[in-house]
């Protein structure tokens, strides 16, 4: 029936372009047959009636990762732009857009989310209610992106994650309504943990700083379980920190006493920037060696490259990939045309969530979400700022590489933003695990 | 791991963070203590100072120049804001008082968001406190050692000018006694606008101070601000030496219970705050308390 159904649909879509010849009515009419035949879920219709969706946004414009929320929002903004205009950008990442999604204008309503859940989710919830949204989009924290697919799947409305690390995000928390593009905790500790073997050695001992939520312990627990496996590295101390916490001394003062030869800092945001520049003044470095699993952006301009010199890091996206993937290229210079730096990969990531939306709709020829769902969970592949990707249909995460860059010495920096060499980039396929070992299970499309 | 030198060292972080917090406390104190005004906008005016600091620092490049700018310039701010709308709230209710700084603090913190950004900004301490210092036992950053003691100094300075000097002795009996001193024919409510501004000026000293120690946000004023409440409960409202006092008990308590278990510092420091309540509801150091 279903079938039927699609094929009934894709004939009179071909008939009313062959009518119409222009280039919204094929939406129209796509969503008017497709209202006809489901029921109504979360927002569709309702949301789609309209020359316009909207999509509702929540990154952190304040508190610790707020730098990082800046960056995201920016990401999403040149996306919208782009979708909207049927820039050569989006259509090398979903040939099927025009101008719009199936012909419709995206708008969208911004809110800070601060970091935390209860805010994040009462906005998304405003513009779900209000706004009528078709997708929401959010993160920065694991803890948001956690509580805001709870709530698409209860809405019954797309989560399109922003960047989360947590192992839980497309694991034990994941849900059907919920796509994240970018790398995580077992993803990281995968790519970055031979790099460190291959440098450092065997039988070393790390002291770990962590933040206090499903993040940082998840990030924490898969880069230790990999380092403890395969390189038999002892963790002789595990610094737990709340988010936000004002000052490290305590922290870095046991740390100074643990023997530990290595730092390995998994906090985010501002509390990465204040524990690195203050292991800086405790002396901790560079006496031992500084390693960030689960790379922050902005770290680099932040706290110098004085203190990033030799540190590794892993990274979804570093601007000078630029010089091996053309849209990557293309990225980079409209984004620095736009807003006059060289983007982190808080906005790439940004950015390619919602090309990727774009994407997955016009595949579906629908914005009835179960198809849309059914698109993102259609095997194939994808283009993106890295090469080729494709999403993975058990648990919904992007198949895709991780990056693992090296500080540069200042004195080998080519302009003011070259903070960071790129050493490898891994293919993501590798570096994942198994979809049902963080415990998935995705839930029902309606 | 318990050793001596984390103990020491530990010990150490506590007194440098008592004597930060005992010094925006008392700022807090003197200002409840006479004005009977509890200023939520002295943690955005502590983080004033780091910024005001930070832009003197930005445009000199003397250190000094930024303790300057940042004591002075949160100090006159201080005196308008008393003078433009402080003073119009003393007959008011208390959560009147409370709304109209609490408000003023976020439009302090947002408008240095637009000027600065949330990115975060590193004030160099003097070349001559940088870098690590061997106590024997231990190695400590130097700036931190620094830190103890120019808070000492600071802390000194208020005590003379509130218990050696003629203005000081009108503050401590305008604590006491308002009406009385009114009546002796003293401009009550200019002395007021004064301890309005030397509060705030030590909360701008304190924000310049802990700049280098910190990396500056718009938001390093929040935390802080709850830990100063906390600290003048502990040693009793409107209390000078209470305040000193609360600020290294309360520095303390977060540094050694962090050295067992960092997780449970600020749940000790509320703990202790309640206990003390139990024991001395004034405080440590508190007299009857304000009528």
């Amino acid at each position: 029936m279903q079938a039927n159904d699609k094929t009934n649909r894709r004939r009179i879509i071909q008939l009313g372009a062959g009518v119409a010849g222009s280039l919204a009515l094929p939406g129209l009419v796509r969503e008017a047959f497709a209202a006809d035949q489901q029921q109504p879920i979360g927002t569709w219709p309702a949301g789609t009636q309209g020359d316009s969706v909207f999509i509702g946004i929540s990154v952190p414009r304040t508190g610790t990762y707020a730098v990082q929320g800046e960056d995201e929002l920016k990401g999403y903004q040149l996306a919208v732009e782009h979708i909207n205009s049927g820039h050569p950008l989006i259509k090398a990442i979903s040939p099927k857009t025009t101008k719009g999604v199936l012909g419709k204008q995206v708008k969208y309503g911004v809110a800070d989310s601060a970091a935390k859940p209860n805010d994040a989710v009462q906005a998304q919830q405003r513009f779900i209610t209000e706004n009528k949204a078709i997708a929401i989009t959010g993160g920065t924290s694991s803890a948001v992106a956690v509580a805001l697919n709870k709530l698409a799947q209860r809405e019954k409305v797309l989560f399109l994650c922003g960047i989360s690390g947590s192992n839980d995000t497309t694991g034990k928390d994941c849900v059907r309504y919920g796509v994240r593009q970018n790398f995580y905790g077992e993803t990281a500790a995968n790519a970055i943990g031979p790099a460190l073997l291959k440098a450092y050695g065997k039988n070393k001992k790390a002291a770990f700083m962590t933040p206090d939520y499903t993040y940082g312990h998840t990030v924490t627990k898969s880069v230790n379980d990999f380092l403890t496996k395969n390189g038999g590295w002892q963790m002789v101390t595990n610094q737990v920190s709340p988010l936000g916490a004002p000052d490290y001394s305590s922290y870095l003062t046991n740390i100074a006493n643990s023997g530990a030869e290595f730092l390995i800092n998994v906090n985010w945001g501002h509390d990465a920037v204040l524990s690195t520049q203050q292991a800086k003044q405790f002396g901790l470095l560079p006496k031992m060696k500084l390693v960030i699993p689960y790379q922050i952006p902005f770290l680099a301009r932040e706290v110098g490259a004085d203190v990033m010199e030799g540190v590794y890091a892993a990274t979804d996206f570093w601007w000078t990939l630029e010089d091996k993937y053309p849209l990557a290229k293309m990225f980079v210079q409209e984004f620095e045309k736009k807003y006059g730096y060289k983007p982190e990969w808080g906005a790439e990531n940004a950015y390619m969530e919602f090309a990727l939306w774009a994407e997955a709709v016009e595949n579906a020829g629908t914005f009835y979400p179960p198809d849309v769902i059914k698109s993102y969970e259609s095997p194939r592949k994808l283009q993106s700022m890295v090469g080729e990707v494709t999403w993975r249909a058990q648990d919904h995460q992007l198949v895709r590489p991780v990056v693992i860059v090296k500080g540069k010495k200042p004195s080998a920096m080519r302009n003011k933003e070259d903070y960071w060499e790129v050493v490898e980039v891994i293919p993501g396929a590798g570096l994942m695990q198994k979809p049902d070992a963080f415990g998935c299970n995705l839930g029902s499309y309606t | 791991m318990l050793t001596w030198s984390n103990f020491l060292s530990q010990l150490f972080n506590g007194l440098a963070l008592g004597a930060l917090l005992a010094l925006i406390s008392s700022g807090l104190t003197i200002i409840y203590g006479t004005l009977g005004v509890l200023n939520l906008a002295h943690g955005a005016m502590f983080m004033l100072g780091g910024y005001a600091g930070y832009a003197a620092w930005q445009a000199t490049g003397s250190f000094l120049v930024a303790l300057a700018a940042g004591t002075l310039s949160v100090g006159l701010l201080g005196l308008v804001m008393e003078r433009v709308i402080i003073r119009h709230f003393y007959r008011r209710p208390d959560e009147d008082q409370l709304l109209v700084t609490f408000g003023l603090g976020i439009c302090f913190v947002e408008s240095v968001r637009l000027i600065f950004s949330s990115q975060s900004l590193s004030v160099q301490a003097p070349a001559l406190l940088t870098g690590i210092t061997s106590l024997g036992v231990m190695m400590y950053p130097t700036y931190r050692l620094a830190v103890v003691g120019i808070c000492a100094v600071a802390l000194l300075a208020l005590y003379v000018v509130l218990y050696r000097t003629r203005l000081g002795m009108i503050v401590r009996a305008g604590i006491d006694d308002p009406i009385m001193v009114d009546s002796l024919g003293i401009d009550v409510y200019r002395v007021f606008m004064v301890v309005f501004g030397i509060g705030a000026m030590a909360a701008g000293f304190a924000g310049i101070v802990n700049a280098p120690v910190v990396s500056l946000t718009p938001e390093v004023g929040e935390a802080i601000l709850v830990q100063a409440f906390v600290v003048v409960v502990i040693g009793g409202v409107g209390s000078f030496p209470g305040a000193v006092l609360g600020g290294l008990i309360a520095g303390e308590i977060i540094s050694l219970t962090s050295m067992v278990n960092p997780g449970y510092a600020y749940v000790m420091l509320f703990a202790a705050m309640a206990i003390v309540l139990l024991v001395r509801p004034t405080g440590l150091m508190g007299a009857k308390g304000r009528q």
